[in-house]
């Protein structure tokens, strides 16, 4: 038995919007696998729940008329990893996912619940962040869209209005057309276990594969946040592609990144790998882009 | 002023191991507390109870999941599957089970059930996997006694034996 005072089931989101707005001291349910071990745990011990893990409509990934790509917010990290538009389109987004806890963790955890909690060392958010995703939330005013970056305001906190749940992550065309990505997540262990740095990379080549148009890089753990690394990007963008830009792009990340020590590992050594991943996930991005190097 | 703590119960329909089922349950209770209470499905064990070891894995709509963080009465017209559900009609064990006990995959057996239904979703795709994908295809599991390789070996033997393939060495 989980010590909660009341639950309230949502099954459309009109019912979790009123429900929303009825009970506005009342934690949000999706998959659980955070807030049903928080409750056990005695965080939330007494709270009173909104389940809106039985919202069918808000699982799935589809493409809008202008391209983008649309996940709903509960669709879970395997079924993300085996759709595939997410194959064909931002790969990296499912292997990205494919590495948060184990098997039955990606079977129920969902992409909107990994980024409503907040938490820099969600698997889901660098690529997110790297691929400039919206967040789109629905509320008793309607809908509205905000960045990804807007929408991390700091650690364990996002700009979730009251009477609000988050409905789809968007992912623009302008984000994913001809880009390769590739993620690196370094932990102590393969499976059931947190970043201790996670880095995305994404490359958009020149048709003659030489010089890098665009490329974007993003970071979970090395800030309170996940974050951009602006002057990493600056460093490649228009460049041609070389070991040597490889090099000096993976160094710039340190005039972006304010990683922290803690009981997982030392400011100093997140600095390290953050230079070390964002130059393999560079590498890997140009080469998947066809590029060489 | 206290508020009161209000019980709160819902009729839950579902389908357990074939058969069509309803109960009354508190909201309150995990899906590993309604299927041992109530239907007595003793083999989802009560492991860590925040979804770490796997002991308490059904299957819901043929995919794992761990049922301590499972919510009873999301169960609701899904199709769930524990191991009781893997005997035959004559109390006959499957093939995997079978499998377990000739690898000596078993000793003390408290994650075993959880092991089997995990294997058993990985059967049914059909596929081949290699080593590396089934280590990672298996490693929601916790075993505290013999270690992996026995269990590793059931399953990929038992997948060949269904593919009708011989297993390499």
């Amino acid at each position: 038995m989980y010590d909660m005072k009341a639950l309230y089931e949502a099954g459309s989101v009109d019912e979790a919007v009123a429900l929303r707005v009825a009970h506005p001291d009342a934690q949000i349910i999706a998959g659980g696998s955070d807030v049903l071990v928080q409750m056990r745990e005695g965080k939330r011990a007494g709270a009173e729940l909104i389940s809106i893990y039985g919202i069918d409509a808000l699982r799935g990934v589809s493409q809008e008329a202008d391209g983008t790509l649309r996940i709903g917010s509960l669709t879970s990290f395997s079924h993300i990893t085996k759709d595939p538009l997410i194959q064909q389109y931002i790969n990296v987004l499912g292997e990205a996912v494919d590495q948060v806890g184990g098997p039955q963790i990606r079977n129920i955890g969902t992409i909107g619940g990994n980024t409503c909690n907040g938490v820099t060392s969600a698997d889901s958010a660098s690529t997110l962040f790297a691929w400039d995703a919206i967040v789109e939330l629905t509320g008793p005013d309607g809908v509205r869209r905000q960045p990804i970056h807007d929408f991390y305001l700091k650690a364990g906190k996002v700009d979730l209005h009251p009477g609000e749940i988050q409905t789809a992550i968007l992912i623009p065309k302008e984000s994913y057309e001809n880009t390769f990505g590739h993620y690196i997540k370094y932990a102590m262990r393969n499976a059931m276990d947190i970043a201790t740095l996670g880095t995305s990379v994404n490359v958009r080549l020149s048709a003659d594969k030489k010089t890098v148009e665009r490329t974007r890089i993003a970071f979970g753990v090395a800030g309170p946040v996940p974050l951009r690394a602006a002057t990493a990007e600056q460093t490649a963008n228009g460049q041609p592609v070389s070991q040597e830009l490889a090099e000096a792009f993976s160094q710039a990340v340190k005039a972006d990144i304010n990683p922290r020590d803690s009981w997982r590992a030392s400011r100093d050594f997140r600095m390290h790998i953050a230079v070390e991943s964002a130059k393999r996930a560079f590498i890997e991005s140009v080469r998947l882009a066809g590029g060489e190097l | 002023m206290a508020e009161k703590f209000v019980k709160q119960y819902k009729t839950v329909h579902f389908n357990l191991n074939g058969n069509d089922v309803e109960r009354s349950v508190d909201v309150r209770a995990s899906l590993t507390d309604m299927l041992r209470n109530d239907f007595r499905m003793t083999s989802v064990k009560k492991g860590c109870e925040v979804g770490e070891c796997g002991a308490c894995n059904v299957l819901i709509d043929g995919e794992a999941f761990n049922s301590c963080i499972y919510l009873a009465v999301w169960a609701e017209g899904k199709h769930i599957r524990t191991l009781e559900g893997l005997l035959g009609p004559d109390g006959e064990m499957s093939d995997i089970q079978q499998a377990f006990i000739d690898e000596a995959a078993i000793q003390c057996g408290f994650c075993t059930p959880g092991f089997i239904l995990t294997a058993v979703e990985i059967l049914e795709t059909g596929k081949e996997y290699t080593d590396a994908e089934l280590r990672k295809l298996l490693s929601g599991h916790l075993c505290r006694c013999t270690g992996y390789e026995n269990i590793l070996r059931a399953v990929k033997k038992t997948m060949y034996k269904r593919l009708g393939k011989a297993m390499p060495e």
